[in-house]
């Protein structure tokens, strides 16, 4: 009854183009940020922030930039815990060597790192289509978690070979670090999350997007119609890892504190992320929250009810949650190929004719 | 002869062996392609099933009893009898001809006209589904596998190049057996392929989908039956692996060293599979040898060790730059 488009006149070019055009997603909009930020931190707790909320923000970073890159720009990438890697390695780098930066400035840094090392991997994308780019994404994965492990440059030398988050702050608030509270971490990737979403839906419908969009659906005739293949490949494959070295910096600064590189940034991290963007659904903003929303949500819910109320043992209800997840993503490539985010469309269509839907 | 290239000579031969062994888990990947134009991702994680399942018939291990237990609180583990080998083997291929018709009814019946990246993914998701009720059937701790194939060091090649060179080469027996099991399992395919009614279907369907349907050829038989040679291959791979390193999740890792093999071969071609294989395996040993262990050229390289996670897809990488289809596959022509 309320979602209504009846009396929502559109008087503008920009007012027709906008990104909510039915006045109730838009108040859900603005709500939702509302709560987020005015309600959230007040209420949130350890537990919360670091098995949901946090986890949740930093994964949505990391499928928003891995959907730029396959859902707009159609380059399957298996290198996604590789970038991450990057990202958690240059943070480190700058926070040990130059001490005195603020927290916002090393993780764009470090963003801005992995998106030169992303163009780089992104080149081969130039001659290699489909799943054979796939294979090559891999080189950079299992390159760049090598790299990261044997050169001790990268690690401090530090005798565990692990590398640490040291305490940093941002405005005087400390952000990293164990003495960090729960509300501050969960701010400080609120804040990356709601700009660099707002950046991917702008980029994604403006020129930049359309370009990608076009390389997508049909390379050739992209080409002929006037775009340039080096530059729209290339500018998604650094603007996703521009992401994703977001995400894997906040990952490790934030989230884990302390990184071994294999465990956290293997090829099971780039998976999972793929996971989350086919999920969600291909070429979607919403998708890619939905799908990161999903797949953090289902191993805590599963571990709540499989370990918790019916008291199965852990590795049992962790495989369940294998075999759940996999036939999650067959259920969505047979049934709904375009993921969570159609399924939110089509409900749209439905409710803006219920009750009378003739 | 010097030394060093005495060692390099064994340590190329050692990857030749290697090399085999990724052969025989890329054989599987290329038959599913040619047949169905499915890369499937999940051939590794199909040769760990296979090798858990054979592992737990002939120890008689109850499925999914962990579960059981977990849910009923009874506590069984095994039926208290020890299944032959060969006959564990028969009943694990049983098994996953049962697995290729499911895969098929359930999963790529349903998927049939969507794009090949859409199927690679599937098969990734169904990756994760099988390892997930691979573990829960069979339980996940690591297990041998023991069904009488011979170990260790090969007396007869260690003397022989002793009296030749001065220096006894180590060869595995299990590598050898590998090699000559790879051998008959391919000239096996080839003849099937070639002069069975069903080879010639298979081959029919590879070429030419429609045209296959219109003379009458059962594409959905004819998936099954690639589904099950494919589950066949992986249960070959799944005990030459599990025989040599344990029954164990990285197993299923192995399916990743397979793609750059496949790379360099071609996705369409079986000798394409198994000389990339070679290559691979005597390329990364030499590699590690040479750089990562600083043994050439006086030391001027040493990488630190380690590099055979990376060596094989960087060379796949910077292969098909230059040829995009490898070395045997058929050549891409794209049309508008």
């Amino acid at each position: 009854m309320l979602y209504r488009e009846a009396g929502d006149f559109k008087t503008s070019y920009g007012a027709d183009n906008q990104t909510f055009p039915i006045r109730f997603d838009r108040w859900a909009y603005w709500v939702l940020l509302g709560v987020a930020f005015l309600v959230i931190p007040f209420v949130i707790n350890d537990y919360w922030a670091s098995s949901l909320l946090v986890p949740f923000l930093i994964y949505a970073i990391a499928a928003l930039g891995l959907n730029i890159l396959t859902g707009y720009c159609g380059q399957v990438s298996l290198g996604t815990g590789g970038f991450m890697a990057v990202g958690a390695y240059s943070s480190y780098k700058l926070m040990t060597a130059f001490p005195w930066l603020d927290m916002i400035s090393i993780t764009l840094l470090s963003g801005l790192i992995t998106a030169a090392v992303g163009a780089l991997f992104g080149l081969p994308s130039l001659r290699i289509k489909g799943f054979y780019l796939a294979v090559a994404t891999l080189a950079a994965q299992f390159f760049l978690t090598w790299l990261f492990n044997k050169v001790p440059w990268f690690y401090n030398y530090s005798a565990s070979g692990q590398i640490t988050a040291p305490e940093r702050s941002v405005f005087g608030i400390t952000v990293t670090g164990p003495n960090t509270e729960a509300w501050a971490q969960y701010l400080f990737c609120l804040v990356f999350v709601v700009a660099l979403a707002w950046v991917a839906r702008n980029l994604t419908r403006g020129t930049v997007g359309r370009k990608w969009m076009a390389i997508r659906d049909m390379d050739i005739a992209a080409e002929i119609i006037g775009v340039n293949p080096l530059r729209a490949k290339l500018s998604a494959f650094a603007v996703s890892s521009f992401f994703i070295g977001i995400a894997g910096a906040l990952f490790f600064t934030l989230y884990l504190g302390a990184v071994e590189v294999n465990e956290a940034f293997g090829i099971n991290k780039s998976f999972l992320i793929l996971f989350m963007v086919i999920i969600g659904g291909l070429g979607s903003i919403f998708g890619s929250f939905a799908g990161a929303a999903l797949l953090v949500l289902l191993p805590v819910a599963l571990k709540a009810v499989g370990v918790d109320l019916l008291g199965w043992p852990t590795d049992v209800v962790a495989h369940l949650n294998l075999v759940i997840v996999g036939a999650l993503i067959i259920f969505f490539l047979v049934v709904e190929p375009h993921g969570l985010a159609q399924l939110w469309r089509l409900t749209k269509e439905k409710l803006r004719l219920w009750p009378f839907p003739h | 002869m010097p030394d060093q290239l005495l060692y390099a000579m064994e340590v190329a031969l050692n990857g030749l062996m290697a090399g085999v062994m990724y052969s025989l888990v890329a054989l599987g990947f290329v038959l599913i392609f040619k047949a169905s134009g499915i890369f499937n991702y999940a051939q590794g994680v199909m040769a760990l099933f296979a090798a858990m399942t054979l592992v737990g018939i002939q120890n008689g291990q109850v499925p999914f009893s962990h579960m059981i237990n977990a849910a009923l609180g009874t506590d069984i583990h095994h039926f208290g009898w020890s299944v032959p080998a060969l006959a564990a083997i028969a009943l694990t291929v049983v098994v996953m001809v049962g697995l290729a018709w499911a895969v098929n009814r359930f999963v790529f019946r349903h998927l049939v006209n969507q794009e090949p990246i859409i199927l690679f993914m599937a098969t990734i998701g169904l990756a994760y589904f099988l390892e997930g009720v691979a573990d829960l059937m069979w339980g996940s701790e690591i297990k041998t596998l023991d069904v009488g194939l011979p170990q260790g060091i090969n007396d007869w090649v260690d003397t022989a190049t002793f009296d030749l060179f001065g220096y006894g080469f180590f060869i595995d027996n299990l590598d050898i057996v590998a090699t000559v099991i790879a051998g008959l399992l391919v000239a096996g395919l080839v003849m099937f392929s070639q002069y069975t009614k069903q080879g010639r279907a298979l081959r029919a369907v590879a070429d030419d989908h429609q045209a296959a349907l219109s003379v009458g050829i059962s594409l959905n038989f004819i998936w099954v039956l690639v589904w099950s040679i494919a589950g066949f291959v992986a249960l070959v791979a799944g005990i030459m692996w599990g025989a040599k390193s344990g029954v164990q999740f990285s197993l299923s890792l192995i399916a990743l060293k397979a793609l750059p093999v496949l790379m360099l071969g071609g996705f369409t071609s079986i000798p394409g599979a198994i000389v990339g294989g070679l290559i691979i395996g005597v390329g990364e040993k030499l590699f590690e040898f040479c750089f990562g262990n600083g043994q050439c050229f006086g030391g001027i390289i040493d990488l630190g060790g380690a590099t055979e996670t990376w060596f094989a897809y960087v060379l796949a990488l910077g292969f098909l730059v230059f040829r995009p289809q490898g070395l045997f596959g058929e050549k891409i022509i794209e049309r508008v």
